[in-house]
């Protein structure tokens, strides 16, 4: 178990410099640099900035001096927006995204699987339909239709909502809502296939033969098998979703991680793009490993080497 | 009435799938006094395990029982709500299953499942349902009880975990044994072993058995009687004797050329009987073996043949017996 | 169906000559033999009696004919600009038009209505249909190619050429897509319009070079779950049983590989690239959201889409059209990827 761990944790380290390294490169791809958008920089000044940086040394070289910052956790300066360094920005605009992002799980994974077992319970009845029909119309509609939806009858037409920021719980509704829309449908319609398919099980069978009623044979036999692919699910579901969702970030104007990631390439500030890459990186790569952990916890059969 | 353990009279069940309606069972009737070992024999989908299924309301979903009457232990089958049932399953009627691979839950403990059934039917304190388990585990000849209750499904060999399934269903002594092809999942050595464990705690705790299986030679060193079962009806029953040496219907005598005999000397062949099961969807008006047998006559594709009584036991359903019975009647 | 209890009343019926053993035939004409048929006219006939499968498939259909077919007779063309026809609803006219219908003119109506440029909306709906269409079909097959070669290459070599190339597969998986993708579309931005004024890369020029990164970054990152797919299918096929039975009876490679290889692993192939495009349909119109798709003026749905948002007020329907589009393409595609599914993969047979 210990070694397990210690290989995947090892893998991790090799992922991540895989990403950074890739992401370095390819943002230096990117013409354009961080000084050039600003008016009145004088080339004196542009160069003395890009030395201040570093920036006019070879990129293999800035490259080395980066893993080496950033190996001793030392992931240096925003380029443009002055005296913070990536750290503090990235911690501050965390939490914002993780709120959104960890109630909106919450929200998909306690709406998804009541759901979904509640469609595969009533299997060819209407109330599965009705269950299958939604969930499945419900991972067809991208997440800003879902959001300009939202925003424009609650927001616009009925004025019930905020639309903008994130200042009472009121605000919360609209971004959790959107960002939780597409995972409960997907969570629904895995919980179904998962649960029927359990349903059909001998060991169901064998429950039912001794004598247990449907809910203790649901409850305690049935739904710990059945959420077993939905775990799987859940550990990159969390990833993402907290580290923020550019697109409800971008439409009801959030102050998050996401749209932080995409002001930073517009702006070509490379050491928060690399920051943030490698922090993202990092929390799924970790969610990965942690799934792999909850799955052994709950499926006894799992061997982990 | 009140003689036999199980009483199932004319038991007519129907799957109605989106192809049309499954005629599992037509007609089927049976019973078992307590303590006695019946064997229902047949082939795949003859309806040997929906009937055994029926008997304990755990038809599956398109199964509908559209009619006869099902009696067990004093009640009624038929009239029983899902909670009396569900009192009674486990209790006074336990199953064994063919597949002990899959048949116990992966995510819990042996113990956790043997524990489970003794807590809904017993008021045992929790320490005694913990020395029930290790006691159910010796008596289906699992050593080091304690440890093994600790340990989960896929630790387990296959024989161990049909002992398990068989303390699971003996936990609560029960009246009847339903045991549905116990063994077709084990290896050969294995399956006599489970066997002898079978008939050895019959002895011991005095309960009817009701073997379900495809396999004649597992049926005639247990079962006190046979019923043999084709395309949802019983073609023969009769006394184990009965079935082996007095064989009245061609499926019956069918069966019993195709096993192979160790007494001969000579070279024999296995005689197989040729040709595939009927159709449920659309079963034929005659008799349902008809397309299969050596000695078809065309009565048998027109009429399904009445039963026939040879003794108090022993009865059939085939025109063989009619036509010897009516040429003797027409000769005197 | 119930036996008579009386056997005079049987007697009565039975003719001497019932006992005369029945012939052959006679047998046989009882034996109701449901027809055996191949694997894929079963898969067929399964996905024809699925309703929702083939609604779906008549509704991509149409969505096709209307992308591919229609453009090409349609009176105006998705960058015509029409000054003083801007922001029309839909089948109203702008005073020169009609003046022009007063004259006796015909002019062809605006269905949908026009933008803030004054382009006529259907055809742009048609053009974005057809370049979402284009997205998800081109980077489906890329997927496909790539995933199956690298999948089959690992499984054919197995030892630690499969172990490395499953490690890089995991690797890919792992890598956190969505923040690539915007990442790789900006980066090759700018080489991909050098390229584009290079001699014979002007067909760059013509496809518009976010829709090339867009397939880049699928080539790059998507076809992990496809190899994995295919390697574990073909592991599965080389250990089976009936594989080394038909080697046993003398069966050719090639034999093997046409018969129960690919019979085996078309239908999940052809599942899992079904479904494949709906998702890079949902990809495409992720990224013309945040404005790295399709180059201007050429429309897609998703950019479509985000143009109309800044005016959803006034404008509702502009959004409204592309969106619900949008969701029918990739809805019919999941519907038609479930159906195919349900017929054609061998596992799921019931």
């Amino acid at each position: 178990m210990v070694k397990y761990i210690l290989k995947r944790l090892g893998m991790a380290v090799v992922t991540i410099w895989l990403v950074a390294t890739l992401t370095f490169f390819l943002m230096n791809m990117v013409p354009g640099g961080p000084f050039l958008s600003e008016k009145a920089v004088s080339p004196k000044a542009l160069a003395a900035l890009e030395e201040k940086y570093g920036l006019d040394k070879p990129l293999f070289e800035q490259y080395l001096t980066y893993i080496k910052g950033a190996i001793h956790g030392d992931f240096g300066d925003s380029l443009k927006q002055r005296g913070r360094t990536v750290m503090s920005i990235i911690s501050s605009k965390f939490p914002v995204s993780a709120r959104i992002g960890g109630l909106s799980v919450l929200l998909a994974f306690s709406l998804g699987v009541p759901l979904g077992c509640i469609s595969a319970l009533n299997r060819g009845k209407i109330g599965d339909n009705i269950i299958i029909v939604i969930a499945t119309c419900g991972i067809a509609v991208p997440s800003f239709v879902i959001c300009t939806l939202l925003m424009y009858t609650f927001g616009v037409k009925l004025g019930w909502l905020p639309t903008l920021g994130l200042k009472t719980w009121k605000h919360y509704i609209m971004p959790v809502a959107a960002l939780a829309f597409y995972p409960t449908a997907y969570i629904t319609r895995l919980m179904r296939s998962s649960m029927l398919d359990v349903l059909g099980q001998d060991y169901m069978r064998t429950a039912r033969a001794k004598g247990l009623n449907q809910f203790v044979s649901l409850f305690k036999h049935a739904l710990r098998n059945a959420i077993l692919p939905i775990v799987t699910y859940l550990g990159p579901l969390i990833a993402y979703t907290v580290t923020g969702s550019f697109i409800v970030e971008k439409i009801f104007t959030i102050p998050g991680l996401g749209g932080e990631f995409i002001s930073s390439i517009t702006n070509r500030d490379y050491t928060i793009i690399m920051g943030t890459t490698i922090f993202l990186a990092t929390l799924v790569i970790l969610m990965n490993v942690v799934v792999d952990i909850v799955y052994k916890l709950v499926d006894p059969r799992i061997n982990l080497k | 009435m009140s003689e036999f353990l199980v009483n199932i009279e004319h038991e007519r069940l129907s799957f109605f799938t989106p192809v049309g309606e499954v005629k599992a069972l037509n007609d089927v009737s049976f019973h078992i006094k307590e303590g006695e070992v019946l064997g229902i024999v047949g082939e795949s989908g003859s309806g040997k395990s929906v009937t055994a299924y029926s008997l304990m309301g755990l038809t599956a979903y398109p199964g509908k029982l559209l009619g006869g009457t099902l009696d067990f232990n004093g009640h009624r089958i038929n009239d029983m709500t899902e909670k009396e049932m569900q009192k009674m399953r486990g209790n006074e009627v336990s199953i064994i299953f063919q597949d002990p691979m899959t048949s116990l839950n992966p995510v819990y403990t042996i113990g956790n499942q043997i524990r489970e059934v003794l807590k809904l039917h017993t008021n045992k304190t929790k320490k005694e349902i913990q020395e029930r388990a290790v006691e159910l585990l010796e008596l289906v000849g699992i050593n080091e009880p304690k440890k093994r209750l600790k340990q989960y499904p896929h630790e387990l060999s296959g024989g161990m975990r049909q002992r398990v399934m068989i303390a699971i269903a003996l936990a609560c002594e029960p009246k009847l044994l339903i045991a549905d092809e116990p063994t077709t999942a084990l290896d050969v050595t294995i399956q006599a072993q489970i066997l002898e464990l079978m008939m050895e705690l019959k002895d011991k705790l005095g309960m009817a058995i009701m073997m379900i299986t495809h396999d004649l030679g597992v049926v005639a060193s247990m079962c006190d009687h046979i019923a043999v079962m084709y395309a949802g009806n019983i073609v023969e029953y009769g006394t184990t004797d009965d079935i082996f040496y007095r064989p009245k219907h061609e499926y019956t005598k069918g069966l019993i050329r195709s096993i192979p005999r160790m007494d001969t000397t000579e070279h024999e062949r296995l005689i197989p009987i040729e040709g595939t099961p009927v159709d449920l969807l659309n079963p034929p008006k005659g008799c349902p073996f008809a397309s299969r047998c050596d000695n078809c006559m065309r009565i048998c594709l027109r009429e399904k043949a009445p039963v026939i009584h040879f003794d108090d036991v022993h009865y059939s359903t085939c025109w063989m017996n009619q036509k010897a019975e009516l040429e003797g009647g027409t000769k005197q | 169906m119930k036996e008579n209890p009386n056997p005079l009343s049987f007697q009565a019926r039975i003719k001497p000559d019932d006992f005369v053993p029945a012939s052959n035939e006679e047998k046989q004409s009882l034996v109701i033999m449901r027809d055996s048929v191949s694997f894929w006219k079963d898969g067929v006939r399964r996905l024809k009696k699925n309703k929702v499968a083939m609604v779906s498939l008549i509704v991509i259909i149409i969505i096709m004919i209307f992308s591919f077919i229609v453009p090409m007779f349609y009176p105006y063309s998705y960058e015509q600009q029409i000054r003083g026809s801007e922001h029309l609803a839909p089948f109203t006219y702008s005073q020169a038009e009609q003046e022009r219908i007063d004259d006796g003119e015909h002019v062809f109506p605006h269905i949908l209505g026009t933008d803030k440029h004054g382009r006529d909306y259907a055809i742009r709906v048609m053009m974005g249909s057809r370049v979402s269409l284009i997205v998800g079909l081109v980077a489906a097959v890329i997927i496909l190619v790539i995933g199956s070669i690298f999948g089959s290459i690992a499984a054919f070599f197995g030892g630690w050429v499969d172990i490395l190339m499953m490690r890089i597969v995991d690797i890919i998986y792992t890598i956190p897509d969505v923040l690539l993708i915007v990442l790789l579309s900006f980066a090759l931005k700018a080489p991909l319009e050098a390229l584009a004024q290079k001699p014979g890369f002007g067909w760059i020029q013509v496809m518009g070079r976010n829709l090339i990164s867009i397939f880049i970054v699928f080539a790059l990152l998507y076809w992990g779950g496809m190899a994995r797919m295919v390697r574990s299918q073909i592991l599965t096929l080389k250990e089976s049983e009936y594989v080394t039975a038909a080697r046993a009876l003398g069966a050719s490679n090639a034999r093997i590989i046409k018969k129960h290889l690919l019979t085996n692993c078309i239908g999940t192939l052809i599942v899992t690239t079904t479904l494949q495009i709906p998702s890079s349909i949902f990809t495409e119109s992720f990224l013309s959201f945040l404005g790295l798709g399709v180059a201007v003026p050429m429309p897609s749905l998703g950019s479509l889409a985000s143009d109309a948002i800044n005016g959803l007020n006034t404008y509702p329907y502009l959004l409204f059209i592309p969106a619900i589009l949008i969701s029918l393409i990739i809805l019919s595609f999941n519907l038609l990827g479930d159906g195919l599914r349900d017929a054609f993969d061998p596992k799921m047979k019931n």
